[in-house]
């Protein structure tokens, strides 16, 4: 299996890249680490015209502190640097906790945040990780950069606010140094995607909740913030009955996704046990 | 005394596998050579109203846009059933047309459609796009117990209720009376889930036509290159087998898939004669999950008629199973002979009744796959048994102690007759239950089991002791339940002139380990070096003829030629060997590789008697020269390899997740030539009994689209998900086979679904949770606990 | 419409022109007549043709040739040196961690990556390692054994 025919063009830098999108005739892709985008040429169900390789674009491959205090990724860093990083570990270990259980091997050496968060599969990882971290995406394109909140960036199943030829540059997590986290994981047992994945982040004392930030991806036809759930517990102690109640709040109202393999019902379920448990071991001791 | 029978010789095949230079019919480039690619219907049941071959045929690189049309005027035939199940009545069973390029209907998804040749493999599959295929779509159905009813969608007109077949075994009457004697009987329906085998190497196929000479050959991935022969030149497409050659080089794994003489066969064989170049067909692995044999997909009620002190009395099954659109191969064979005549299993049971429905339905035609069968009996068996003991609350290795049939060698005591026509070999049931339950400390586990409820975590403990028959199979027997084939095999020894041995085998390693084992019988038996024996095995033009490999009969049938004509060997060569010594036969002894003559340190070796047969200088006058010999092998009976086997799991009943802990298996193949060959393939066939019990469906929607058609919805088993196996084994030889041997290939795959399923069940016994269906995704885990919470 | 590449495999430097559209895989396989390198599945699910793209194991149906300009590679081909078996290999033969062989090269691949990041890993971090790669034949338990034993040799 193989995709159908397009036209290959490399970037050496994001200008080219966007100046070769522009120049393209009908739909043009950016190629990254191309672990989302490959497989799906190779069924057809995409079938650009154009490839635009960026991943050559070295200054998009990094893990920094910036002047402003955040991590900040390029977004051709591989899912296997991110959950090896040392700074992601120290500033933004839920991101490296998520990175980590992506696919497996070889597609964590190939694949990207920038790729993963622009395909935004409901059943991928970083999006719960990156909506509790309320990381920022810078994007670059034609009419030039935006800086997007991550809640506004994730619209719905493989939609983005990604305008036609913009480009992801940054992912910008402030750094939550001392905050507990936690991202926990029911994969699908064939295609190892989230069925349910649950992040957790959360300033606590002891087991004093001062702030926490819960995220679904999986379970939904988009990655979502669990205010509900947060709210049962912000600025309260977790106690079993607190994260019960946390639990029992959890994804009221949401339109949960439903196959053979897990319906809704059940994945609703998974989603709370999940949830229950993670704050469980969270904040055990 | 043995230098290399019984030891776990490192495998000779490997060291081409670990450097990558095996060769499998994928990495075969043939000069001039093309690519067909294949347009399969996307819907279940249609009409195909046209084909406008106009824009692909003049497409970039294409050669040629064959249909269904273009191969029945060019005169070939549909593909044949090798195994003839009639119905009960004596009427001749439903044996509709089975294109190889489908004509005016489709009647699975996956149907080959229409062929594109093209220069390249991109080629054909970008014309492919431009064909345009009008179709009228058709009601479909997928389930066999719905296709029967009235009305139901026909997959053939002249096929009623969908029925292929009606099919009985056993004592009805007998039955009938067992169940009114009985304190009590325990029921249960239950599914057998359709799986697909997906040996990780896709099936491929290559047509070779020499104009020149008129040679046929075809590269490809079968189990059984002769049979594949045979099939298509005698009853496909009319050629003269004599110039068809077929060769199965390394071949990616089988588990049953690879048997069967394929659509995809007739296609690039035909296409190659016809445009007189080599043509390339490779699957891809959606194409697979669509155009492979699917495996099992049964739906049963048993009932088990038994004593209150759990003494069985009486059983009674009645399946309903899948054949698919089309019959395969031997698929008629698979849910009767290898199914029916199963069900006596280890146990006395005294009266057995077995009703099976062959049913037509729009999906994927279903064959063999690994336990064929057998598997589907033990799960039934298995399942049974322990619901019976949890009734009268026995412990489930009480109750099989207690139905167990006693020891019998096969020698000094018969063979035992089943009610379900086969007599066993030789079996001791009861030694391997108990070397189980001792290697796994049961009692232990028991304990642990009671302890770790007290703490709110469930465990269960699953046996499955299991019997199968392979070493298929004597021919008169086979026949006349309906094969339309022998099920001998045969082995050619060719010793060279410098003692050096080529053996040619009709039986074909594809992942088995032949070359090894085979080659460790030559050497020992004739005293030679392992490495002066190669093992010849998967090409027409080399071989003699052979069955193939499938139903574990390689060593027991094919190991049995190969020892005969060995035999035959020995002989010539000691004549020889007396010869040159100037004694008589009698005299010799033959050890380790040389003649002596007894009392005396006068010998010969095996090589030079060797050179002495080609080189007939000094020769006795009235032997031909040369040292080769050939045998033909047909087994007089099955064997009967047997075993128990424990799986330990746990399961979460909050989320109905479930964690294999631990797998024990004691398996009885009788005599065994290489135990590090044998391990593996009960570790193989754990991991896919287990794949069946916890991961694996081939889902339909009721359109008849298969919903779980890629890697990505179609669940394999993978490394993290198994502990490491303890396994072990008793040896009960086969008193009627030169090797004492049984087989080895599936045992894993037909105990190990039942251990696990009878581990859940026993684990979730707490919450009245009878059965679990398979697979036992955390989602049916979990409803099964909702249902009976609801219940009590 | 043939893009030029450069490739270093098995030490070895490639120019060619490819369609940019052909896959790693077949690169190696039909171009460089490589094929030890297999395809077993079109979803990136299997890993038989894991090979090793600048010292990290990948998928080779899921990259482009293209993409691979400029790249080293290693393939199960590139592994024994002057005719001496790797000691992955050699764990395989020794272990029985193979039985139709078709998988054998990614898994072998998948653990030289292992290997390379983690030289004495666990029987849980091995099988771990392992969930990109399927094998139908020999059930995992010789491959870990066989890692293992590559471990243990190579580490003494």
């Amino acid at each position: 299996m193989f995709p159908a025919s397009f036209d290959y063009r490399v970037a050496e830098s994001i200008d080219e890249a966007i100046s070769l999108y522009q120049s393209a005739d009908g739909e043009a892709r950016y190629l990254a680490g191309g672990h989302s985008l490959i497989p799906a040429m190779k069924l057809r169900l995409a079938r650009p015209s154009r490839l635009i390789d960026i991943r050559p674009i070295e200054q998009l491959r990094y893990i920094r502190v910036g002047d402003d205090g955040a991590v900040h990724i390029g977004s051709l860093t591989t899912h296997a640097e991110i959950a090896a990083s040392n700074v992601v570990a120290q500033h933004a270990p839920l991101l490296a906790q998520a990175a980590k259980v992506i696919g497996d091997v070889q597609v964590r050496n190939m694949g990207t945040i920038g790729g993963s968060l622009a395909h935004n599969d409901p059943g991928a990882d970083y999006p719960a990780a990156v909506l509790a971290l309320e990381a920022t995406i810078t994007v670059q394109g034609p009419n030039g950069t935006r800086h997007i909140a991550a809640t506004d960036f994730l619209k719905d199943m493989y939609e983005t606010a990604l305008e036609p030829g913009e480009i992801i540059v940054d992912v910008a997590v402030p750094s939550y140094s001392g905050w507990k986290s936690t991202y926990v994981k029911f994969f699908h047992p064939a295609s190892r995607y989230a069925v349910v994945g649950v992040a957790i982040l959360a300033n606590a004392v002891g087991n004093q909740v001062q702030d926490i930030r819960i995220a679904y991806n999986g379970v939904a036809s988009c990655a979502f913030r669990d205010t509900a759930a947060e709210n049962a517990l912000k600025g309260k102690a977790a106690t079993d009955a607190t994260i019960a109640e946390a639990a029992n709040a959890a994804l009221n109202g949401v339109d949960v996704l439903s196959d053979h393999f897990a319906s809704a019902e059940f994945r609703k379920h998974i989603g709370r046990v999940y949830l229950k448990r993670a704050l469980q071991e969270l904040f055990a001791g | 005394m043995t230098t290399y029978v019984g030891k776990p010789v490192r495998r000779v095949e490997d060291h081409r596998f670990i450097t990558g230079r095996g060769r499998y019919v994928d990495d075969i480039k043939l000069p001039g050579m093309v690519y067909a690619y294949i347009v399969r219907s996307p819907y279940a049941h249609a009409k195909i109203l046209s084909i406008d071959t106009s824009q692909a045929s003049t497409a970039p690189g294409v050669i040629a846009v064959l249909t269904g049309k273009d191969l029945e005027a060019d005169g070939i035939g549909g593909l044949p059933c090798g195994w003839q199940v009639n119905f009960r009545d004596g009427t001749q069973m439903k044996e509709p047309r089975h294109p190889v390029i489908a004509v005016d209907k489709v009647r699975h998804v996956g149907e080959p459609v229409a062929v594109i040749i093209a220069e390249t493999r991109e080629q054909a599959k970008d014309a492919a796009e431009l064909l345009t295929i009008e179709y009228e779509e058709l009601p479909a159905v997928v389930d066999p117990q719905k296709a029967v009813e009235d009305g139901a969608p026909l997959v053939h007109d002249d096929a009623p209720r969908n029925l292929a077949f009606d099919w009985e075994i056993g004592d009805k009457a007998k039955t009938e009376a067992a169940f009114q004697e009985a304190d009590r009987i325990v029921e249960l329906e239950l599914e057998n889930q359709r799986l697909v085998p997906n040996a990780i190497e896709p099936r491929a196929a290559i047509g070779d036509y020499n104009p020149g000479t008129d040679h046929t050959t075809l590269y490809t991935t079968s189990q059984n290159p002769h049979l594949i022969r045979l099939l298509l030149c005698a009853f496909v497409m009319g050629l003269p087998e004599h110039k068809v050659r077929v060769v199965s080089p390394d071949v990616g794994g089988g588990f049953g898939s690879k048997i069967f003489h394929y659509n995809e066969e007739v296609i690039v064989t035909w296409a190659a004669r016809k445009l007189k170049r080599p043509v390339k067909w490779t699957a891809e692995r959606s194409e697979s999950f669509l155009s492979d044999r699917h495996g099992r997909d049964h739906r049963t009620k048993v009932q088990l008629a038994l004593k209150n002190d759990g003494t069985f009395l009486g059983l009674k099954v009645r399946t309903y199973a899948n054949l698919g659109a089309y019959l395969s191969t031997f698929a008629p064979a698979i849910p009767t002979y290898l199914y029916g005549t199963l069900l006596q299993g280890v146990y006395t049971t005294p009266a057995i009744y077995c009703e099976v429905y062959g049913v037509f339905t729009h999906t994927v035609p279903v064959d063999a796959y690994r336990g064929a069968g057998r598997p589907e009996a033990t799960y039934l068996l298995e399942r049974i048994v322990d619901l019976a003991a949890r009734e009268l609350n026995m412990d489930p290795a009480d109750i099989r102690k207690k139905n167990f049939i006693p020891p019998f060698d096969g020698i000094e005591q018969p063979g035992y007759q089943t009610q379900v026509a086969l007599q066993y070999d030789s079996g001791n049931y009861e030694a391997a239950l108990n070397r189980l339950l001792e290697m796994a400390n049961y009692s232990e586990w028991r304990r642990k089991q009671q302890e770790l409820r007290s703490q709110g975590r469930y465990i269960g403990l699953g046996l499955a002791t299991y019997i199968e028959a392979c070493g298929i199979a004597p021919s008169a027997v086979v026949g006349a339940l309906g094969a339309r084939a022998g099920l001998y095999d045969s082995a050619t020894v060719r010793v060279h002139p410098t003692g050096k041995v080529s053996v040619y085998v009709g039986v074909h390693a594809h992942g088995q380990g032949h070359e090894t084992t085979f080659a460790q019988i030559v050497a020992d038996k004739l005293g030679i070096a392992l490495e002066d024996v190669e093992i010849v095995h998967g090409d027409t033009a080399e071989i003699p003829f052979g069955m193939g490999t499938y139903g574990s009969r390689s060593l027991a049938v094919g190991g049995s030629a190969m020892v005969r004509a060995l035999d035959k060997i020995l002989e010539k060569a000691t004549k020889i060997a007396a010869h040159l010594l100037e004694a008589p036969e009698s005299d010799l002894e033959f050890r380790e590789g040389r003649w002596y003559v007894k009392g005396t340190e006068k010998s010969i070796s095996f090589p030079e008697v060797a050179l002495a047969a080609y080189v007939p200088h000094n020769y006795p006058p009235d032997l031909e020269p040369g040292l080769e010999a050939e045998s033909f092998y047909d087994p007089k009976n099955f064997t009967f390899p047997f075993g128990a086997h424990l799986a330990i799991v746990e399961v979460d009943p909050e989320t109905g997740e479930v964690k294999l802990l631990d797998y024990y298996a004691v398996d009885d193949f009788g005599n065994i030539v290489n135990p590090l060959v044998v391990e593996g393939q009960v570790h193989g066939g754990i991991v896919q009994g287990v794949g069946q019990a916890l991961y694996e469906e081939a889902r339909y929607d009721e359109n008849g689209q298969l919903l779980t058609g890629t890697f990505l919805e179609y669940a394999m088993p993978r490394a993290d998900e198994f502990p490491m196996f303890k396994v072990d084994h008793t040896v009960t030889p086969c008193p009627h086979n030169p090797l004492g041997a049984k087989g080895a290939g599936e045992t894993g795959t037909i105990a190990a679904t039942a251990a696990v399923a009878n581990a859940v069940a026993d684990a979730l016994q707490p919450f009245g949770v009878k059965h679990v269906p398979m697979p036992m995704t955390p989602q049916r885990v979990w409803t099964a606990i909702q249902a009976s919470q609801q219940v009590s | 419409m043939g893009v030029p590449i450069k490739v270093t495999v098995n030490g070895r430097q490639y120019e060619a022109e490819v369609d940019p559209r052909m896959l790693l895989v077949h690169f190696l396989r039909d171009v460089l007549d490589l094929t030890g390198t297999h395809v077993g599945c079109d979803t990136s699910s299997c890993g038989a043709c894991t090979v090793i793209l600048n010292g990290k194991a990948v998928k080779s149906c899921t990259l482009l040739a293209v993409q691979a300009d400029g790249a080293e590679i290693l393939t199960v081909e590139g592994l024994e040196q002057n005719g001496k078996l790797h000691p992955i290999q050699e764990g395989f033969r020794e272990e029985h961690g193979l039985q139709c062989g078709f998988c054998t090269p990614g898994m072998i691949m998948t653990a030289y990556d292992l290997l390379q990041r983690n030289p004495n890993p666990s029987e849980a971090e091995i099988r771990h390692a392992l969930e990109g790669n399927f094998c139908r034949c020999t059930g995992y338990q010789n491959i870990v054994k066989a890692i293992q034993y590559a471990a243990a040799k190579m580490s003494s």
